[in-house]
């Protein structure tokens, strides 16, 4: 191991800040990061052991334990529920004869939950050993078991169960414009690069992960420098861009299909940007979710080094560029910002104080722009169209097209584009979704609109997304839904502030409460105030947002919560004669005494 | 302030009596508040069971076992506002660390299997209330109307709520007194 480890570490230039790397390369050999790996990574690397401890147990993909040889995790987003995950899982756990959350005691195979993993148009998913799985009935999962308990290396299991589809449905303006081979960055050129930029501002062209914040002026922050006056020095400062492919928001999986068929035209986006804030490097930071894309975007990236599309003095423009693919390992937070930079920096990713932006003070310290994919494609093809082709579509705050991936109840899940302006109702006709009780826009953090708000529109100033789309029908109930988002979010915090890593969990235990039906008269009250703790006190978007699923389906449906509580006086949030059951079983008694009443 | 003395009642579930020794801390000034206050049921007085007219019961420490129910029960049911006192009766406090342990482990260990254990067997006698399988905070238990924070909540801090609930005020404590770095 110690020779593996010592190669794994020159094979990195003896970098912290590929750490996660490292030890993606170690679990994935060792199926966890042993104490010995530890201490000597601390060593040659010279950073504190507590780091390196640090950064396992925040990750979800990375175990001081032994995992099995063929670590399952399936997914337990929403989508997969309502094909029936519950009891999937359990008849997979069943078959391969080993509890949910274990390893088989022959150390061949542990199963487990996890966040979303961006397949919900091919539900139920999964991911083995880090490679995706998608639609797992039962005789995939009897296939599965078979290959597991035979031992069969993955590369030999039928690459039918790998198989991810992009199901683009609906094509629009950026959907149906070819992936660019080198015209982006001539046309930038031709153009002038500050010309470029004010083509982009024209373009109206905002954040497409959600924020929205102008794509021209993030870019152009990130270009000046106002404290430093001497051209040379300027030059010289180092700068970043960073594609955030961390789409982990439950629901999203546009930049999934976006990176499998367009990503020539997301990395020349890329180059463009590089050139226009004058960096000359970049990265990607792929979710850990999408490890079956890495091999592919490596190869599409060595055809355009081929090609002088990346390099030195690209395209004889004399401007040099590369892009380097880091890899998640399971961190939703990681979405965000300032903590995707502590990550790629080789850290656990807890958001960062803002300010300073990243604009000015991001990897490394560096100017660092971080766009979403989505945002790096349209820029791409505004560099070629011009900034009136993409502003012609939208509304006026909005412009341009916005891709969704639509899932849940609906005929057919999948990729749309839609100019902004358009409406919740003809989003759903074109999905054909009928009997629609309502709508999660942009994921668990967005907003539940009910079958009263379809006329409203997709847009910044109305509805925001960035992508997800998941529609329930009559037959759902908006609580276990809730209840589901709850989870989520207590799963997800990262714990670096109290307000949300005791509050997602306190929210948890009292939506619990409630849809068990232990509620009583007081308890929405307390509820909704939780939520406004939450939500006010939070340190980042992630706790800011997390009381969302509470707090819009409260607003439009305070009935429902109401109906669960059956009783004036308070109940206690767990079974109390229940959990007298080991004490009682243990010292052999069932008088009265030994025996509590739920109330009183 | 009126002539009728405000009662309290004051308990220790799974807790201490840390909470209580600081507020016996109160010392000189507790001559004041007696001149205010009647002690109902509390180890102070050694008086059994609450009055069902008490005004104030104070509460230290969690709910571990099925007497601490009840006794929680009683004086909810008998105090017209319940306050949670110390860091074990919001959150559990130190007991609550067993949560992290299966109580089938914890009674084994203390009375089968540890070291040092004659006779070895769970105690069992009708007399002795049996362990909830998780040491849980009041509110999760009964509606509890005020916190005090602190392991334990100094003098002051009993001082500062108690002269404002007898002064018709709403409690309010201010950050020097729930600060504790």
């Amino acid at each position: 191991m110690q020779q593996f480890i010592r190669q794994l570490a020159q094979e990195n230039d003896f970098q912290s800040t590929r750490l996660l790397k490292i030890l993606r390369a170690v679990q994935a050999r060792y199926f966890h990061i042993p104490k010995a790996a530890i201490e000597q990574l601390a060593l040659i690397l010279s950073i504190p052991r507590t780091q390196i401890q640090n950064v396992i147990e925040f990750y979800s993909f990375f175990h001081l334990e032994p995992r099995g040889k063929y670590d399952i995790l399936i997914s337990s987003s929403i989508t997969d529920l309502m094909v029936g995950q519950e009891e999937l899982i359990n008849y997979f756990s069943e078959k391969l004869g080993v509890k949910i959350g274990e390893v088989r005691a022959d150390g061949v195979v542990s199963l487990n939950n996890t966040s979303c993993t961006g397949m919900c148009d091919q539900s139920l998913a999964g991911l083995v050993n880090g490679y995706a799985l998608t639609n797992l009935t039962k005789s995939r999962i009897d296939e599965i078991v078979e290959n597991v308990n035979k031992q069969l290396p993955l590369e030999q299991w039928s690459s039918d169960l790998f198989t991810v589809a992009d199901n683009i449905i609906k094509p629009d303006l950026l959907l149906n414009q070819k992936p660019t081979q080198g015209e982006a960055i001539n046309a930038t050129f031709a153009r002038g690069l500050k010309e470029t930029l004010d083509e982009v501002e024209k373009s109206g062209l905002r954040g497409r992960g959600g924020a929205g914040y102008t794509t021209a002026w993030k870019w152009k922050f990130c270009s000046e420098d106002e404290g430093i006056c001497d051209i040379e020095a300027q030059r010289q400062k180092q700068r970043y861009i960073i594609c955030n492919a961390d789409e982990g928001e439950p629901g999203t999986f546009k930049d999934r299909v976006l990176l499998n068929s367009y990503a020539d035209s997301v990395f020349e986006g890329m180059t463009v940007a590089a050139a226009i804030i004058g960096a000359t490097q970049g990265f990607i930071y792929l979710r850990g979710e999408y490890l079956h894309l890495y091999e592919k975007l490596e190869a599409i990236l060595a055809v355009r080094r081929n090609a002088n599309l990346l390099g030195k003095n690209i395209l004889q423009h004399g401007f040099d560029f590369d892009i380097e693919i880091c890899l998640g390992a399971g961190a939703y937070i990681c979405g965000e910002e300032s903590a995707l930079i502590e990550s790629l920096e080789g850290k656990a990713g807890i958001p960062r104080n803002r300010p300073p932006y990243p604009v000015t003070s991001g990897y490394l310290g560096k100017p660092t722009s971080v766009n979403n994919v989505e945002t790096f494609l349209a820029a791409a093809n505004i560099a070629i169209h011009g900034g009136d082709w993409f502003a012609n579509l939208g509304t006026a705050k909005s412009k341009g097209t916005k891709v969704l991936s639509i899932s849940g109840d609906c005929a057919k899940a999948g990729i749309y584009e839609y100019p902004f302006g358009t409406t919740i109702q003809t989003v759903l006709d074109d999905c054909g979704a009928t009997d629609v009780l309502g709508v999660q826009v942009g994921g668990p953090s967005g907003t539940f609109i009910s079958n009263d708000e379809f006329e409203r529109k997709l847009a910044f100033e109305d509805l925001a997304t960035g992508g997800s789309f998941i529609v329930f029908n009559n037959s759902r109930s908006i609580l276990d839904v809730v209840h589901n988002f709850s989870h989520f979010f207590a799963h997800e915090s990262c714990g670096f502030c109290t307000p949300c890593r005791v509050g997602t969990s306190l929210l948890k235990k009292q939506v619990d409460k409630i849809v068990e039906g232990h509620g009583s008269a007081g308890d929405i009250v307390a509820l909704e105030e939780l939520c406004q703790l939450i939500k006010n006190y939070s340190h980042c978007g992630l706790g800011q947002t997390a009381a969302n699923p509470v707090l819009t389906t409260l607003e439009r449906y305070p009935e429902l919560y109401q109906n669960m509580l059956k009783k004036i006086s308070y109940e206690p949030g767990f079974d109390l004669d229940k959990s007298l059951e080991t004490a009682r079983r243990m010292a052999h008694r069932d008088d009265a005494a030994a025996h509590l009443a739920q109330v009183e | 302030m009126t002539n009728k003395k405000v009662k309290v009642a004051t308990v220790s579930l799974a807790g201490c009596f840390g909470c209580h020794m600081s507020f016996l801390d109160l010392d000189e000034r507790l001559v004041e508040l007696v001149e205010h206050v009647e002690f109902d049921r509390s180890p102070l007085t050694d008086i059994e069971h609450c009055s069902s007219d008490c005004d104030i019961g104070l509460i230290e420490g969690g709910v571990c076992n099925s007497e601490n129910v009840h006794v929680l029960r009683e004086f909810r049911k008998n105090c017209k506002i319940l306050v949670a006192v110390g860091a074990c009766a919001i959150n559990g406090g130190l007991p609550a660390m067993r949560n992290h342990i299966s109580l089938e482990d914890c009674l084994n260990e203390a009375y089968v299997s540890g070291v040092g254990v004659e006779n070895p067997q769970i105690p069992n006698d009708v007399e002795l209330p049996l362990l909830l399988d998780k040491v849980h905070p009041l509110h999760e238990v009964v509606k509890i109307d005020y916190f005090l924070p602190g392991c334990p909540p100094s003098a002051d801090v009993f001082w500062k709520f108690l002269t404002d609930l007898l002064a018709g005020r709403e409690p309010s404590l201010s950050y020097e007194l729930v600060h504790f770095d």
